[in-house]
């Protein structure tokens, strides 16, 4: 007897919209050959200092829980980290966790902070995750959409025209993932001042933090009035180049942390205990090699701009994480099309903007956490599969 | 020295590969072209940037396979000249790949190339330790070579183990 599921299964799970950026991995895996600008992670392996201690303490025995927030040498590494970094001040006894990557900060602030129908604000084209992950917790997620002509930036009057009474919350997120746009501290001061007047949370999405590269990172904690209504989601994945240690952590006001370790206690207990000994040694002593690979993107990134822009894509060049985020309107494709395409007849993989939000239609985004040799090879297969496309426009 | 920046930056690309063209170092690190090759001439005048070379793995080529020695020698230093003078008649020889003066229980260090374990052998007992002010040698014979210079030689690189697409 074949069973109903469709009975079975949660609405809202059930109705949840498949990842965009699924479709092609499906179809770029089946290929051979595919050289990818669709990396949403760094090219570097973690550097060698922080897998060896790792393994170390694997060989030492450190198998068993830990406390829910995280080790308490590792939440006062973090303390001093931010403090350092970023001149925010966090108690590592009551206002950090460590958690299973940003992913899951952010699953548990959304659960942390949301009744049924309360409304999320999320800048478009914005993570694949935010909107799913706000459904998931029963809110209503609400794009504003940012445009090229403003550097995807969002502006203060675009969030004060979508606040409804229904408004918790806004996620912000800089460097952006796809767009690459770095928010500075005049932006933020402007959208500061409509979040205090409104009385919002602020979900600051902080993961490309180490990823600047013309000015050193701003956090919105900074900002005056936004410290007691923040929650900052940070991670090892990016700046450290650990993406599959699945290892992130959130700071916050004690008031909003002691809830979020409650959910966590019960759904996930803690991190893993070997690997946030790792994250430890991340933090005492990764910081030259942090920077190095901050340099080596920064020249991707000054090259792509480049390539991008001289074989007929225009590009802005972004402040900060490794993605570019250039326009292929003059191709006349839509971005699925222009990405399908340029998979199957030039072996080039990149995600097609609409995957980031309706406002990302029209744009591609490319990764550069890619070798120089792999990045000029793309352009050049990128340029012959424009070749027809741009001269039938003229 | 204290250089700049873009000068340490330029270092860094060529370090990794130094047949990057200047057209593509001017674009990384938004500089003019002229300024990057002013900026290089700079380094190589300053003898900063030393030479060029292609680090070749000659064990993989049939009849270049050769044979290296790391020579630990112990010197009496020389009033004035302290190890200098032994220093360059040692590094001198064409066979001496590469020479350091060490702290600890001896004071030279000697990388000696050759074809065959005996021309080695000929080399310390003619050559080498027939030098005035030498005191004693011992020799390590290489056996493979795991890392040289940054690069790994022999063993596991660290591959890219990436999804082809991930968000
Ligand atoms: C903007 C943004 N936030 C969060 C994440 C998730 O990071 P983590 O690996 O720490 O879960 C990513 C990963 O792609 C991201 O791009």
């Amino acid at each position: 007897m074949s069973l109903d599921y469709e009975r079975y299964l949660a609405n809202t799970a059930n109705h949840l919209q498949p990842s965009g950026i699924r479709k092609f991995f499906d179809l770029a895996a089946s290929m051979k050959g595919v050289i990818s600008l669709g990396v949403g992670e760094p090219d570097f392996t973690t550097p060698w200092n922080i897998r060896e201690t790792a393994i170390a303490a694997l060989e030492e025995g450190f198998t068993s829980y830990t406390a829910n927030a995280g080790l308490i040498e590792l939440r006062q590494e973090i303390s001093t980290y931010l403090e350092k970094s970023f001149h925010v001040q966090y108690q590592a006894e009551n206002q950090i966790i460590v958690t299973v990557g940003a992913s899951q900060a952010l699953d548990l602030a959304f659960r942390a902070i949301l009744n049924p129908g309360d409304e999320v604000l999320i800048i478009e084209p914005a993570f694949v995750s935010y909107a799913a992950l706000v459904s998931i917790a029963g809110g209503n997620p609400i794009a504003i959409p940012t445009y090229a002509s403003n550097g995807f930036k969002v502006t203060a009057k675009q969030i004060e025209n979508a606040i409804t009474a229904k408004t918790k919350a806004i996620l912000l997120c800089s460097p952006n993932n796809p767009t690459g746009t770095y928010l500075n501290k005049q932006d933020l001061l402007e959208i500061a001042a409509i979040i205090e007047k409104h009385d919002l949370l602020v979900l600051s999405d902080e993961i490309y933090s180490e990823l600047t590269y013309d000015e050193k990172y701003t956090s919105i904690v900074t900002i005056p009035g936004m410290y007691e209504r923040t929650i900052l989601i940070n991670g090892f994945s990016k700046g450290f180049a650990m993406t599959g240690w699945r290892l992130g952590f959130l700071a916050a006001p004690p008031e909003l942390t002691s809830v979020m370790v409650k959910i966590y206690q019960y759904t996930t207990m803690c991190a893993p205990n070997m690997l946030q000994h790792g994250a430890i040694e991340a933090l005492r002593n990764s910081y030259d090699q942090v920077e190095t690979m901050r340099q080596s993107y920064r020249r991707r990134r000054n090259y792509i701009v480049h390539a991008l822009n001289s074989i007929g894509l225009d590009c802005h060049i972004p402040g900060g994480a490794f993605y570019v985020f250039p326009s292929i309107i003059r191709t006349g494709l839509t971005s699925e099309e222009f990405a399908e395409q340029l998979l199957k007849q030039q072996k080039v993989a990149v995600v097609p903007g609409s995957a980031f939000g309706e406002s990302g239609e029209g744009y591609i985004r490319c990764s550069y956490a890619t070798s120089m040799q792999q990045l000029q090879e793309a352009i050049s297969r990128m340029k012959v599969f424009l070749e027809p496309l741009l001269v039938r426009e003229v | 020295m204290k250089l700049t920046n873009e000068e340490l930056e330029i270092l860094a690309i060529l370090e990794e590969n130094h047949r990057v063209p200047v057209e593509t170092i001017a674009i990384q690190i938004q500089l003019s072209e002229e300024k990057v090759q002013q900026i290089i001439k700079k380094l190589e005048d300053e003898k900063i940037i030393i030479s060029y070379p292609a680090l070749i793995d000659w064990t993989k080529i049939d009849g270049k396979e050769n044979i290296e020695a790391m020579i630990d020698v112990k010197v009496t230093p020389k009033r004035g000249v302290g190890f200098d003078e032994v220093a360059e008649r040692i590094y001198r020889f064409p066979e001496v790949t590469s020479l350091y003066l060490m702290s600890g229980t001896y004071d030279l260090s000697v990388t000696v190339e050759g074809k065959t374990m005996k021309e080695i052998a000929m080399f310390v007992s003619e050559k080498l330790s027939t030098i005035e002010n030498v005191i004693s040698t011992t020799t390590h014979f290489m056996l493979k070579k795991y890392k040289h210079d940054g690069v790994i030689i022999e063993g596991k690189q660290d591959k890219d183990r990436r999804m082809v697409v991930s968000p």
